[in-house]
């Protein structure tokens, strides 16, 4: 199917915020967060891909410089985005930590401290 | 215009390397100075802008024939003007933590500027991919800075839902912007306006729009958006709110408008835009004001009110007029110094009483008499007691949405006005005065309580730096409604950032923007100053009820829809991801169904 | 909300997106169509500028302020980690304990890898603009290879190899130096991380400009930060403890 890999990048993305609604840990709901950041990866790589032996936007002695690779500005966008995603995390596990310390518990069910 | 991010960068680097060995007046001071020279550079920013735009192609990637691979930083004198805003509000709030916060070495001061960096960058960038980088930025910080009291249970707990619903919605923007990409190729603002272009709304331009939107509507709290900025606004230090109220929940708005009129405005009508965002702005605005009410915690009680006031300056861009989003701009700016100095004031009372509940401080605070009189003007002007800017914009923002036919608007507003002005006095005058009923403490179990950690601790009088902050902030807020031009200038700063071919013209191929059309003098009218005195005498009644409302039976016919509101706020984060599906899905059906 | 009206709302609104989200991939141009308007523009600057690896051209040439603030990203998020989780004011940090044994063949690997793989980093970093890889890739490959000498040691052994303090310069400098690699382009081309460094022979270490200096420096602060990272969660999991009054 010509749309596959968009499919599968939508699926990831939409189970990862599933598994966030359905989460009892902090640590789980965390890692559903990385999970539906990697479904942009997944459509961004997908989307930058060039059929017909296209090769990898690197040239050297075998490659030489020529448009038909596939695209390179993709790759850089996702590579940004892997950074900030697992900077991200980090923040948040060790906010998860920190409730863990506090409250005794990191299930989201039994967090009361903000209602209302 | 790069070399303010650059500085608040190199600076913070400098602290949190450095912070362990310096004394705190070193680090208080380079802080500072920072702050207050990028404040200085933005006005400067501004003022050479003036009504024109300022750009610049970074890398030195001059487009040639209309195409370039680079990213640029356009200043117009909507951006500008947000650029001074956030300098100068960050350097209120470093004024007021001059030396009491506890500042673990380095690390608030360099979070705080990676936050200014993080914000200034946003403002300036004039391309989509490079905007959510420093939307995330923004965002990490804002995390890091709203759990920084780690002994506090509610901090955590509040900066973790922070943190993952705005992460959240940055990334499905970053889907979005994955999604237009493959359509046209471009990352640009200017280019994706003019390679977008007038094509047909399709499927992809639509959901497009609705995912790329959806990290700012989460940013900017418009309901269903919104459950984050409560928690996270009661439970951050007092000078990192006021950036948060005062500048970051602005700017998600500032980021729905530049977007649609740079890249949308040529395909989808603006008839569908108008309906889905006064729909929403209304809803938001009546969701905050009622929830405000319930509210004991002060800080998350100031929260509310900024959701309500997000939903009515979402109203005022909703209209699509320059005299709509000129009036919120000016509203904007007389609010963020109005409601950080309320911030500053709860976080006095909170060092000083080392409670902001509503119940607790009955009576307590009786003594201060200088934070008294300051609270009340506070809360008075957040009303919208006339000559404040917020009076100047919401007259102005009220004349537009009805002159666009929106006759209930002008209503609206006056009546949300009221509801979190007078929730804001009520609490005032069972706090400084010692008005009212004596509550009953069993009566509100399902609302947070006040409980907190302070950030720092007072025992004596009220310390010069943080009196200092709060009368600057509140000046702003006075002349923000005084100074003589400035709801011209606004309208004028609205026409600029509405006109999105003359921008990407300007951008790519160095063409001179359209001559502005003589605006209509947005000034103080008569209408406009009466119905700013009602919503403050409204308010005043609101805050009375509230004072005497077990004598008043006829009040409790709402406390099931209350109670049933309250309810909904329950600080799980798996429920706040599902509203955030629901909001989305509303999204598509207002925006993409008159479409099919 | 209770579980199950949280499903229904969520399968409701996640439903309703999923739908706008599939009639927008038809819409997309088919998977693997030469519709590519940006890497046609991009490719030929990379090459001008003297680049072989196109996607650190993109990273720190053509869309370098993309990377800055990613970089900002990185740095501000280690010291937001920090902070919180700094120990607390009823806790403090205590000396562990050297207890536990590896395996001889564990630390044998261990040994024979570390250096392969902290010279592997340093290649990675070091080509980044020729060959695929770059400050970013290498910097966590170091890092991370680096804790090798946890896996095979202590925590104890650890902490005494790798003193944090110079990390934490790297990482702050590192981040810093982006920055001011940033203004000194502003004042010799006149544009803010402008590409001021000479080209040389397409294809070698040195002909990329500042491509080459701004993926070392990133490499730098990559390996300050996520050892200051790491160092974090190790001090708050194994060695603060509430204080014994």
């Amino acid at each position: 199917m010509a749309i596959y890999a968009y499919l599968v990048a939508g699926y990831l993305i939409l189970i990862g915020c599933f598994g966030i609604i359905r989460s009892r840990h902090l640590v789980h709901a965390v890692v559903c967060l990385s999970i539906a950041q990697a479904g942009t990866y997944v459509l961004l790589i997908a989307i930058g891909y060039q059929a017909g032996g296209a090769s990898a936007p690197v040239f050297g002695s075998t490659t030489k410089p020529n448009k038909h690779v596939v695209d390179p500005v993709v790759q850089a966008m996702a590579l940004t985005d892997i950074v900030v995603s697992a900077t991200v995390t980090a923040l948040l596990l060790a906010l998860a930590i920190q409730i863990n310390k506090r409250q005794g518990t990191v299930d989201p069910d039994e967090l009361a401290a903000l209602k209302g | 215009m790069p070399v303010l991010v650059a500085a608040c960068v190199i600076v913070a680097c400098l602290i949190a390397v450095t912070g362990s060995v310096l004394p705190r007046w070193a680090i208080d001071s380079l802080a500072i100075a920072t702050v207050s020279g990028v404040t200085l550079g933005a006005v400067v920013l501004l003022v050479r802008t003036g009504s024109d735009r300022s750009y610049v192609w970074l890398g030195g990637w001059t487009p040639h024939r209309g195409v370039s691979v680079g990213i640029a930083f356009v200043a117009d004198p909507m951006s500008a003007a947000l650029g001074v805003l956030i300098a100068g509000l960050t350097t209120c709030a470093l004024l007021f933590s001059w030396h009491y916060l506890d500042a673990v070495g380095g690390h608030f001061h360099a979070l705080m500027l990676f936050f200014v960096a993080g914000m200034e960058g946003f403002v300036f960038s004039a391309d989509l991919f490079d905007m959510v980088v420093f939307f995330e930025l923004m965002g990490a910080a804002a995390y890091a800075l709203t759990g920084f009291h780690v002994e506090d249970e509610t901090a955590v707990e509040g900066g973790l839902n922070f943190g993952l619903v705005n992460s959240l919605g940055a990334y499905l923007s970053l889907t979005g912007v994955a999604l237009l990409y493959a359509r046209v190729g471009q990352l640009g603002l200017p280019q994706l306006g003019e390679s977008l272009g007038h094509q047909r709304p399709d499927a992809l331009v639509v959901t497009s729009f609705v995912l790329v939107m959806t990290g700012f509507m989460v940013k900017g709290a418009f309901v269903p958006f919104h459950f984050w900025l409560a928690d996270a606004h009661a439970v951050a230090p007092a000078p990192v709110c006021v950036l948060f109220s005062g500048v970051m929940v602005e700017l998600g708005l500032y980021g729905v408008a530049r977007i649609f009129w740079t890249v949308y405005a040529g395909t989808i009508p603006e008839d569908d835009i108008r309906r889905a965002f006064v729909i929403i702005g209304a809803v938001t605005a009546v969701v905050g004001a009622v929830m405000c009410l319930g509210q004991r915690h002060f800080k998350r009680l100031l929260a509310f009110s900024t959701i309500a006031h997000m939903g009515l300056f979402t109203m005022g861009f909703a209209v699509l007029t320059a005299d709509g989003l000129g009036g919120t701009a000016v509203y904007v700016l007389g609010h963020a110094g109005v409601k950080s100095a309320l911030f500053l004031i709860a976080g006095v009372l909170l060092a000083r009483y080392r409670t902001i509940d509503e119940l607790e401080l009955y009576g307590v605070a009786r003594e201060q008499r200088l934070t008294a009189g300051l609270f009340f003007v506070a809360a008075l002007a957040l009303a919208g007691l006339p000559p404040f800017g917020t009076a100047l914009g919401k007259s102005i923002a009220e004349e537009a949405m009805a002159s666009a036919g929106y006759h209930w608007g002008p209503v609206l507003f006056v009546v949300v006005s009221a509801m979190t002005g007078g929730a804001v006095l009520r609490f005032g005058a069972r706090a400084f005065l010692g008005l009212g009923d004596r509550p009953d403490p069993e009566h509100s179990e399902e609302t947070t309580t006040g409980e907190e950690e302070p950030d720092e601790r007072l025992s004596g009088a009220v310390p010069f730096a943080m009196r200092a902050a709060v009368v600057v902030l509140l000046v702003g807020g006075l002349a923000a409604g005084v100074v003589p031009g400035i709801g011209k200038a606004a309208a004028h700063a609205a026409e600029r950032l509405m006109d999105g071919t003359g921008y990407a013209g300007q951008v790519l191929s160095g063409r001179s923007p359209a001559p502005l059309l003589p605006e209509p003098a947005a000034v103080w009218t008569g209408a406009g100053v009466w119905l700013s005195l009602l919503s403050t005498v409204l308010a005043v009644l609101v805050a009375a009820a509230g004072l005497w409302s077990r004598r008043l039976r006829w009040l409790d016919a709402g406390e099931p829809v209350m109670r049933r509101l309250h309810r909904v706020h329950t600080g799980h984060i798996g429920d706040y991801v599902a509203w955030m599906f629901a909001g989305m899905a509303v999204m598509v059906v207002l925006v993409g169904l008159p479409l099919v | 909300m209770t579980r199950p009206a949280r499903l229904i709302i969520f399968l409701l609104g996640g439903g309703v997106v999923a739908v706008a989200f599939v009639l927008a991939t038809l819409d997309l141009p088919h998977f693997g169509s030469d519709h590519h308007p940006y890497r046609d523009l991009s490719v030929p600057a990379a090459v001008q500028h003297g680049t072989a690896n196109v996607v650190s051209a993109v990273n720190f040439d053509q869309r370098a302020i993309d990377t800055f603030g990613e970089e900002s990203i990185l740095i501000a998020s280690v010291v937001g980690a920090a902070a919180l989780l700094r120990p607390s004011r009823e806790e403090t940090e205590r000396r562990v304990p050297d207890l536990g044994r590896t395996l001889e063949s564990t630390r044998l690997i261990g040994y024979v890898l570390l250096p392969i793989t902290l010279v592997l980093g340093m290649d990675v970093v070091a080509h980044g603009g020729t060959t695929p890889g770059g400050g970013f890739q290498g910097g966590v490959i170091l890092a991370t290879g680096l804790h090798l000498l946890y896996v095979v040691g202590s925590y104890p052994a650890l902490d005494r190899l790798r003193p944090v303090v110079p990390f934490e310069i790297a990482d702050g400098a590192g981040a810093a130096s982006f920055a001011v690699v940033g203004l000194i382009g502003l004042g010799s081309t006149g544009a803010f991380l402008g590409n001021f460094l000479p080209f040389g022979q397409f294809g070698q270490i040195l002909s990329t400009g500042t491509v080459q200096v701004l993926s070392g420096v990133v490499g730098v602060e990559v390996v300050g930060g996520m050892v200051v990272l790491l160092s974090s969660f190790f001090e708050q999991e194994i060695a603060v403890r509430p204080e014994d009054r």
